[in-house]
């Protein structure tokens, strides 16, 4: 253990468990926001905002244990995060195009 | 200790910025400072020494997915005037719903018996090389499927967002 710390002189000193705790702070403002908010394109960024706080989790677990996994795996997360807004956000142009509002209350048809 | 000061630094401007990205009214705000949030994410990573995820992650998300979010709220003309509002009852239930959400979070992470990780292991773990490496051998095959994946994305924003006749 020692030695680990010698090596790892010029590495950052925080204890893992700072970007867990700071990690569940960012996903629970994003379910607050999920919650919060009734604008459609907001939803979204915050959906991006729980996203990111699960990548942050990820390489702070691959840099702290030395695995290359968590890493390659965040990278896909980033790829299939990209693929979603392009599609929601043309989701969205074409639901405003329809009812002129992006208020999430007013899509209330596929509701029973 | 200057890496403590760094690390404190970046989680207040990321909290803040995430709290705004909630609370703010108008939209604009709202994604000027996700794009604040995603800067210091990107420094945390290179505070982990994941210097390849942290330019992925500013080319990608403050890049393209940021601008793409921007382009869109300003072509729908959005504004703090078209903001929906919500009854102040359904928001209290929000913030306590998110507050148990992370005491819940917080109180099974103080349980939990995680391994202790103090100090980060190696130094060379999250370069360009190790990750191309690691990218281009053993995860090929998902990194070829996901460039499947952005083809049907990209074809089907083109057929979502054109205009039906």
């Amino acid at each position: 253990m020692q030695e680990t710390i010698q090596v790892a002189q010029n590495l950052p000193s925080t204890p893992q468990t700072w970007y867990l705790i700071l990690s569940t702070i960012l996903f629970s403002i994003g379910v607050m926001g999920v919650l919060f908010r009734r604008n459609a394109i907001i939803i979204l960024m915050c959906i991006e905002l729980m996203l990111n706080a699960v990548n942050l989790l990820l390489v702070s677990y691959s840099s702290y244990s030395g695995n290359m996994e968590g890493q390659v795996f965040v990278f896909f997360v980033m790829v299939v995060a990209a693929a979603e807004v392009a599609v929601g956000l043309a989701l969205l142009v074409s639901i405003y195009r329809n009812i002129a509002s992006t208020d999430i209350d007013v899509l209330s048809k596929m509701k029973w | 200790m200057k890496s403590e000061i760094i690390f404190y630094l970046l989680s207040a401007l990321s909290i803040i910025s995430a709290l705004v990205v909630v609370f703010t009214k108008n939209p604009i705000y709202s994604v000027l400072s996700l794009i604040v949030c995603f800067f210091s994410i990107a420094g945390h990573y290179v505070m982990l020494n994941s210097q390849f995820l942290a330019i992925v992650h500013i080319i990608v998300y403050a890049g393209a997915i940021m601008v793409l979010m921007l382009f869109t709220v300003m072509l729908l003309n959005l504004n703090k005037e078209s903001e929906p509002h919500k009854s102040s009852l359904i928001k209290v239930a929000a913030i306590i719903t998110g507050g148990l959400l992370m005491l819940t979070i917080l109180a099974s992470l103080k349980t939990t018996q995680l391994t202790a990780y103090s100090t980060p292991a190696d130094l060379g773990l999250g370069s360009v090389q190790s990750v191309g490496m690691s990218l281009f051998t053993e995860y090929l095959l998902p990194f070829e499927i996901s460039s499947i994946l952005f083809m049907s994305a990209m074809i089907g924003a083109v057929v979502l967002a054109k205009k039906e006749r």
